[in-house]
């Protein structure tokens, strides 16, 4: 059997992979894309767990974070294809108008 | 128990007149509202004379409970009316003069804007008046006191548009305000060693102590204390400095309020308190000796006045002062029955100048009036006599009173008679001053260079000298014949025995030895004589000498000037108590305490939450990864606090 300590090691590289993409990132669609990329590498960690224990919980728990995904996804996808109709531009970088 | 009277009435009649000329009075015809006061006014006084003819067959003191007010504990103060004989004289003197004075107004005002206004407050103050006067407890004439102070304010200043009337409205109602604290503090004393402020308990409850002959005991306290608020009230030393500025009110105002009945409200709460001050002759003696000096000084401040309405307001001071010398030596008949002459003849010589201001066009200096006894014959008749009245020359009312009070003050200590028939001396030279300048003597109003009337009127001036209509000149007359023989109830101590069961042995605290026949008859022919003297000595100089005045002043030089000046008293006050009160307020209180703490501590949280937003507003970029850095930055900070924290 695998040691539950591979199953960490990678969830945690997914985890920072997604933040490293996210904070350097200027393109919307891949800063979405990174999101993901956090959100299932958390969920690695609790289907890990799960099995680790034998209890279910955690698998519910990612159930929830992918209904909770797919809705953000759709919500966003939505946002970014208005932002792309009004600005003309997927650079985060040139959506700065909320500001002082 | 004898059958109710319906006392209530009589204050409440004045104040439903105040109510409907206060509220609707706007829109009401002059003639509506002058017969809207009248009846009301006339309505108490009609009250009055029924209670004056039910009077013999009273059960006295009579009392009538209206309502219970304050309940608390043991303690107990009541809406109730109290009628003795000491009421009677004052309700009499309130409504009668008062309604007298009511007609007068309707003529006197009858041009005036603001009537309605005018005689919504003089009912008003009728209404408090008669509160003060029915009073059956402390409490309830301290509302009417404080009410006829507000009726005296909203009166004195009631051409609010004249800089001068608005603030000597304040300048009497903040003077009051001094007095009125000492009474208030006398009647704390009250409760807190008697439990009540109603007469009749004060009274038993007093009546058993002893005479606080040494010291300063309770008794003495409450007595100065009281005396402190009557000195106010009743324009004494040292807070006499708002009558003379109260005569900016209208003429009317001056008569009925500042010399008839307001003014006399401390004598008659001394009198009142009788069974409080029987028991301390020191506060006696304050009394006294504040009633003397006010009278001598206030008279001859009188002398050196040339505006008609200020020598008749320091003579009300200095009448008031004889009154206080009346308490003071225990007697307060004799006190009660000046008042009540004072209230005719003062009363009288104030609606005459009233009469003489309106011949002459609103002038009030007395260098440019007289010879005006041809132009005005009702007028200068009934001023004369009320000139005679309060001179003291027999058969005339002053007289009377004013012998009683002598030969009292005589008893008691020679040097208050002394003061007293100086002072009646005084009052007799400045009085008949007063009359040659206006009525004797060659007519001073015309500019020079305007020869004729009809040129007068032709440059809408007020041209000849000419008499006041009827409304006006009907209450002088009755008040005239009220001057000439208001006194004779005094004859043969008639008023004294009225009296004598409100004041009862009040007076054996002092010595009371009949005086012998010949003592009262020298003493009666020194103050007559007194009276005369300063008749022909006011005869002297401003009839048939009229030159020798002024070098008489010349000659006085600075002694003249302090007199002119009244004694810099006004200066003084302004720089002892009111610029250190304004300096003080303005620098410390203003600039220090308000402007450097309240304000700047607002100020400078208001200064300080903007500062820190404007540090960090510039948190906020909206440069999106900036925030997801914040947020980054944020969760490494948890996680590292929660390992920080695992690993303790």
């Amino acid at each position: 059997m695998v040691p539950i300590s591979y199953y960490l090691i990678l969830s945690g590289i997914l985890f920072a992979c997604g933040v490293i993409g996210f904070l350097i990132k200027r393109n919307i669609i891949t800063i979405f894309m990174s999101i993901e990329l956090m959100l299932n590498g958390v969920n690695l960690s609790f289907v890990a767990f799960a099995a680790q224990w034998h209890h279910l919980s955690g698998q519910i728990f990612v159930f929830f974070v992918m209904v909770v995904a797919a809705a953000e996804t759709a919500v966003g996808l939505a946002i970014i294809i208005a932002v792309f109709r009004t600005r003309e531009t997927l650079n985060v970088d040139q959506v700065n108008l909320l500001k002082l | 128990m004898t059958p109710s009277l319906h006392l209530w009435l009589i204050p409440a009649l004045p104040l439903l007149g105040a109510a409907i000329n206060g509220f609707f009075g706007r829109r009401f015809s002059r003639q509506a509202v002058s017969a809207i006061a009248l009846t009301f006014s006339g309505g108490a006084f009609l009250m009055t004379l029924y209670v004056a003819a039910r009077f013999s067959a009273l059960e006295l003191p009579h009392t009538e409970f209206l309502a219970h007010w304050i309940r608390s504990g043991s303690f107990l103060v009541n809406f109730e009316f109290y009628l003795d004989q000491l009421t009677l004289v004052m309700l009499l003197v309130v409504t009668g003069v008062g309604f007298l004075i009511h007609i007068y107004s309707v003529g006197y005002m009858w041009e005036e804007g603001g009537f309605y206004r005018f005689f919504a407050y003089l009912n008003l103050f009728m209404f408090f008046m008669l509160t003060l006067v029915l009073a059956g407890n402390y409490l309830q004439m301290f509302i009417g006191w404080e009410g006829v102070g507000l009726a005296s304010y909203l009166l004195i200043g009631f051409w609010f548009t004249k800089d001068s009337a608005a603030s000597a409205g304040k300048k009497a109602f903040i003077v009051n305000r001094i007095g009125d604290f000492g009474f208030l503090i006398a009647l704390f004393l009250l409760i807190k060693h008697f439990g009540t402020l109603n007469f009749v308990q004060v009274s038993s409850a007093v009546s058993p102590l002893p005479v606080e002959t040494a010291g300063f005991g309770l008794l003495t306290s409450i007595g100065l204390l009281l005396m402190v608020g009557a000195a106010g009230k009743s324009a004494q030393i040292p807070l006499y400095v708002w009558l003379p500025d109260a005569m900016e009110g209208p003429t009317p105002v001056s008569a009925l309020i500042h010399a008839a009945t307001m003014v006399t409200a401390g004598v008659y709460m001394v009198a009142r308190s009788h069974v409080i001050f029987d028991r301390a002759p020191n506060a006696l003696t304050v009394v006294a000796i504040i009633g003397t000096l006010t009278a001598l000084f206030a008279a001859t401040i009188g002398i050196t006045q040339t505006d008609i309405k200020k020598v008749l307001a320091y003579s009300t001071i200095s009448q008031l002062g004889y009154m206080f010398m009346a308490c003071g030596v225990a007697a307060y008949s004799a006190g009660i029955f000046h008042l009540m002459t004072h209230a005719f003849f003062k009363g009288l010589l104030f609606l005459a100048a009233g009469s003489v201001i309106h011949a002459v066009g609103g002038e009030q200096d007395m260098r440019k009036m007289g010879g005006l006894k041809q132009y005005i014959p009702i007028t200068f008749i009934t001023m004369s006599v009320a000139t005679l009245a309060i001179a003291g020359i027999w058969p005339f009312a002053g007289f009377f009173s004013k012998d009683e009070i002598l030969a009292r003050a005589y008893q008691a200590n020679p040097a208050y008679w002394f003061i007293g028939v100086t002072t009646a001396f005084i009052t007799s030279f400045y009085m008949f001053r007063l009359w040659y300048m206006t009525f004797w003597g060659d007519y001073r109003g015309r500019e020079a260079g305007e020869p004729s009337t009809a040129s007068a009127h032709a440059h809408g001036g007020h041209g000849d000298p000419h008499e006041s209509p009827m409304v006006m000149l009907i209450p002088l007359m009755i008040l005239g014949v009220l001057s000439f023989v208001g006194g004779w109830v005094g004859i043969g101590d008639r008023f004294d025995h009225f009296l004598s069961p409100v004041f009862g042995e009040g007076a054996s605290t002092v010595a009371t030895e009949v005086l012998s026949r010949s003592t009262e008859l020298t003493l009666l022919a020194i103050s007559l004589s007194a009276g005369l003297l300063g008749w022909y000595l006011a005869y002297l100089l401003y009839l048939r000498r009229p030159d020798l005045p002024q070098k008489i002043a010349d000659t006085l030089g600075g002694v003249y000037q302090a007199v002119v000046h009244k004694y810099y008293i006004d200066e003084l006050y302004a720089a002892l108590f009111v610029n250190p009160l304004v300096q003080g307020s303005t620098h410390i209180l203003w600039h220090g305490v308000d402007q450097g703490v309240i304000d700047a501590t607002v100020n400078e949280t208001a200064h300080g939450a903007r500062h820190a937003s404007d540090a960090a507003r510039h948190m906020q970029s909206g440069n999106l990864r900036s925030y997801a850095g914040w947020v980054a930055a944020g969760g490494a900070l948890v996680i590292a606090y929660m390992i920080w924290m695992g690993v303790r």
